[in-house]
């Protein structure tokens, strides 16, 4: 078996360390460990994490292959510093089915890039009306336990009622992207004076707020734990931090483009600004790393959402909704959060890989960096500081709204099982 | 230095009075025995119309055709070319026949910006109603028309609107008349007050440099122009207001209404007029209603924004404004 | 589109502070005099005369000559503005700018003698686009012009009917017209252009 010695990297962001990697596990951390018959990786104080777990991706495969696949998804992830990513339902066809989630289960096998859970869809088709086979899903290969409609609500209070029933059979959980449907009919971003000046159809934060507060009060009814997908204002903060102190099961997910991006972007009627649920104020940023900080908000998922140059070249009303994210998650939470002062390297590590393994029950993730471990790690360079170049993405599609923008950190090494799928920044 | 027009908030003062004293002079050319002048010659204009609108592309067509400008008429109505790819290759397409401005309508909030900044085109980018966002000819016919009546042609050259207080009735949400004209007065001093139904006023109206009011009787003794907006009947279903009959009652201009404004007050409608909806009859058919004269305005207007951002070698107008103003 | 600057080549304070008077006030006066004398000459009565001068100065000068014929002839004479900005040739190589005002006296320009009046002709091409513009007015009898310099460099084939002043000039010198109704006094400058390009024969 080959063995990869990581030498004078901060485990956790804490004293330096050498990790030595035997085959698939971690065999040793300690100092001056012996580099004999081992590759020597030289971290030189960079940091170094569990792989990070991402409980929110969109893949596109199978149906629109032209915007992303499991392959180049999973490039994406492992550049981002990745090894397990959650692939959500809404591809075309709809992952309502046992054969559809194994078929996207086993693409993720054959890539090797990054382990590749499916999430189910709750409805039929993702229309709201009708449950899809949940159990078919979790007992099929891909063993599936995280429910989503992303990009629809499951906006049929009794269909979410039975849904965070039924899944409780398998200690599953339903994923809600609460969006209100008659609230944002015709929506196109934020709600408020932005909205108001640029003419464009009002997605009201009461429209997320409303949902999440019925959920939460649905899931202490029925004894079940409902996890919050891409929590977005400062009044949706409140409210998982009132049912969280009532003892209610929720979880909730912050995308790394609410906490740094306001609507005031939107100003510029560019698409690559268009995104669901949309960008909001100053105000609702500050609340949510703060929220993220205080363990309010449990978890960052990136909502990589890939669209091809089309979609997003047009004017706004047109566009599709959506950015992608694996490749700069990790800059943004250094830049809002570590930089920032408000969340350590450690706080980054539960955030962004134990916890998102603990609510999708991804095993092999998000465990400590010791000895006995699966080898599942990322090296940052959190002293790199540079300027986003989508041309380098691994990913298919460049829809990124941080084109240009100088951001810190640069994941350099990806081991998925002592496997290196990224080494000094390339994908191998 | 700007190469466009597309939102009334982006023209200063001087740049606004510039634009209505050039109408002015504009509008001496219809009294001649030639109404036409040569200043664009050899220049093409395309008017990209995505939404029906033939008031407004008339407007443009005839001030384009007085100042001796090719036409080319695109009516991109319906559902094949409504998508957002065809904005961009429409657009190609008609620059690649040499297309030197575009005045494009379309009913998606921010197309003709995202026309004039995507590096899409190189021509100049004119907007005539985007969506629910600006039309700020309109606003600045409008403005013209205000300063005629109210100051009067000769006696308002080089000057502004300061102090005038002008009323804008009706649904504010939906218009893309209110806010060009709220950003446009405001650039030019007047006092704006806007009357709606809560439900047609849009979240964030409070940031506007403007007064809001729910009560229309109480602005009217205090308004020197009453504009009133449109009121699609289809806003009833969505629950917008009750009924017709009661948005008539609170909100619509009738002949006892008009009589408590003052003398010399003027009623202005940006057209089309829902009569026995906002308006009825007897005001719009009044000496004191300036629609007809909005329409001939509008001419002038255009023209006058035509030849400045067209008439020389590079835009007179639409400096890049202070941003603390906004 | 600025006329002063065909005029004189361009706005230099330089050129001003060294420029010299040709014409003084009584000088601008006396030549105004003269071509009133000559139009109603030439008119032989002046009884169908109209006088448009060219803003800004020629406006000016076209209201001066009208007193002055009005005292000759003891008639109204009829005096307006003719704007020629939306007819000139070099429109494209200058930003637009405020258009000046065209006005046509009340009984307008069919049959009539119309005399563009202006204050200094180099080019020529204002007078071309004032001809242009007075073919979409109506239908002078005849037109003609008078100018207050002529300083010479055609470019057309135009020449006055009137001139105040033959002011042989090169191209390096500038020549200024200041008039009391908008300069604060009357005065014609003969100055030279520091560096201009092109200024070098």
């Amino acid at each position: 078996m080959s063995k990869t010695l990581i030498r004078g990297a901060k485990v956790l962001g804490g004293e330096p360390q050498d990790v030595l990697i035997d085959g698939t596990t971690i065999a040793e951390v300690g100092s001056g460990l012996s580099a004999e018959g081992a590759e020597v990786v030289e971290a030189d104080g960079k940091v170094l994490l569990p792989g990070l777990v991402d409980l929110h991706t969109h893949l596109r495969e199978p149906g629109r292959e032209d915007s992303e696949t499991v392959l180049t998804g999973t490039r994406a992830a492992a550049s981002g510093g990745y090894t397990n990513v959650f692939a959500m339902a809404n591809t075309f066809p709809v992952a309502d089915t046992a054969g559809v989630v194994e078929q996207v289960w086993r693409l993720g096998q054959e890539s090797g890039y990054c382990d590749v859970q499916p999430i189910g869809a709750v409805t039929v088709g993702l229309e709201g009306a009708k449950l899809a086979e949940l159990g078919a899903m979790h007992e099929s290969a891909a063993g599936v336990t995280v429910f989503s409609d992303d990009g629809k609500c499951v906006h049929d209070a009794v269909i979410m009622r039975r849904a965070l029933e039924y899944v409780k059979a398998f200690n599953g959980v339903v994923a809600q992207h609460a969006q209100e449907p008659r609230l944002t009919e015709g929506a196109q971003m934020n709600e408020g004076v932005v909205s108001a000046e640029l003419g464009l159809g009002g997605w009201p934060a009461v429209a997320e707020e409303s949902i999440i507060a019925r959920d939460v009060l649905l899931a202490e009814h029925v004894g079940s734990r409902v996890h919050i997908c891409h929590l977005s204002t400062a009044g949706s903060v409140e409210i998982v931090r009132w049912a969280k102190s009532r003892g209610i099961d929720v979880t909730a997910e912050v995308t790394p483009h609410h906490l740094l991006l306001t609507d005031e972007l939107v100003r510029s009627y560019n698409p690559v600004y268009k995104v669901n649920p949309p960008l909001r104020t100053e105000r609702d940023v500050l609340a949510l790393r703060e929220a993220l900080a205080d363990g309010t908000i449990d978890i960052v998922a990136t909502d990589h959402a890939p669209h091809p140059h089309e979609d997003k070249d047009c004017e706004w009303a047109a566009a599709a909704m959506g950015m992608v994210g694996l490749e700069t998650a990790l800059s943004v939470v250094q830049e809002t959060m570590v930089d920032t002062g408000l969340l350590d390297w450690a706080g980054v590590a539960d955030r962004m890989s134990v916890k998102p393994a603990q609510i999708g029950q991804a095993t092999g993730h998000g465990r400590p960096v010791s000895a006995g471990e699966p080898a599942n790690l990322t090296l940052v360079d959190a002293a790199y500081r540079g300027q986003v170049d989508p041309a380098g993405f691994a990913s298919r599609s460049r829809n990124t709204p941080y084109e240009g923008r100088e951001l810190p950190g640069r994941v350099t090494h990806t081991w998925l099982r002592g496997k290196a799928t990224l080494v000094d920044g390339k994908l191998t | 230095m700007q190469r466009h027009l597309i939102s009334a908030a982006d023209l200063t003062r001087d740049d606004a009075v510039l634009i209505l004293d050039t109408a002015e002079e504009m509008a001496r050319v219809a009294d001649r025995p030639i109404k036409k002048l040569p200043t664009l010659r050899g220049r093409t204009v395309v008017n990209l119309f995505f939404e029906d609108s033939t008031r407004t592309r008339i407007s443009f067509e005839a001030a384009e055709k007085r100042l001796s400008a090719d036409v080319i008429n695109f009516t991109a109505k319906g559902s094949s070319v409504s998508k957002g790819e065809s904005l961009k290759d429409t657009a190609q397409t008609l620059e690649a026949m040499g297309v030197d401005a575009v005045v494009i309508r379309h009913g998606a909030s921010g197309a003709p910006y995202r026309l004039a900044t995507s590096g899409w085109i190189d021509a100049h980018v004119i907007n005539a109603g985007d969506g629910t966002h600006q039309h700020p000819t309109q606003a600045l016919l409008d403005a013209f028309t205000m300063r005629r009546r109210l100051v009067g042609p000769d006696a308002g050259l080089g000057k502004d609107l300061d102090g005038r207080r002008v009323t804008l009735v009706g649904d504010i949400l939906h218009s893309r008349v209110a806010r060009s004209n709220v950003d446009l007065l405001h650039t030019l001093g007047a006092e704006v007050t806007l009357v709606a139904p809560p439900t047609l006023l849009p979240v964030g109206v409070e940031t506007w440099p403007c007064e809001v009011s729910y009560d229309l009787d109480s602005t009217l003794t205090k308004s020197d122009a009453v504009m009133l907006l449109r009121v699609q009947r289809e806003r009833m279903n969505a629950a917008f207001f009750p009924t017709e009959r009661e948005y008539s009652r609170r909100y619509g201009l009738d002949g006892d209404r008009m009589a408590k404004m003052p003398d010399h007050a003027i009623v202005m409608h940006p057209g089309p007029m829902v009569r026995g909806m906002e308006i009825t009859a007897e005001v719009a058919d009044s000496g004191r209603c300036t629609v007809v004269e909005q329409v001939t305005n509008g001419v002038s207007v255009r023209m006058a924004v035509l030849y400045l951002l067209l008439g020389g070698a590079e835009p007179a107008v639409a400096h890049a404004r202070p941003t603390e103003e906004k | 589109m600025d006329k002063q600057q065909e005029k004189q080549g361009g706005p230099q304070p330089a050129a001003q502070s060294e420029a010299r008077p040709v014409l003084e006030g009584p000088d601008i006066a006396r030549v105004l005099t003269r071509i009133a004398h000559e139009i109603v000459e030439r008119a032989k009565g002046a009884d169908d005369v109209v006088l448009l001068g060219i803003p800004t100065r020629g406006v000016f000068l076209a209201r001066r000559l009208a007193d002055k014929l009005e005292q000759i002839t003891e008639r109204k004479i009829p005096v307006g503005s003719l704007d020629i900005t939306m007819y000139r040739d070099d429109l494209r190589m200058h930003p637009p700018r405020a258009l000046a005002r065209t006005e046509i006296p009340g009984d307008g320009i069919d049959g009539r003698l119309v005399v563009l009046v202006d204050d200094v002709l180099f080019s020529g091409r204002t007078i071309r686009a004032a001809l242009d513009a007075l073919n979409d007015i109506g239908r002078p009898r005849a037109v003609q012009l008078a100018v207050l310099v002529d300083r010479g460099h055609r470019e057309l084939p135009i020449r006055a009917d009137y001139v105040g002043k033959n002011l042989p000039t090169s191209l390096r010198e500038t020549v200024k017209v200041q008039l009391a109704e908008e300069d604060g006094r009357d005065t014609v400058l003969l100055g030279a252009k520091p560096d201009a390009p092109g200024a070098h024969p």
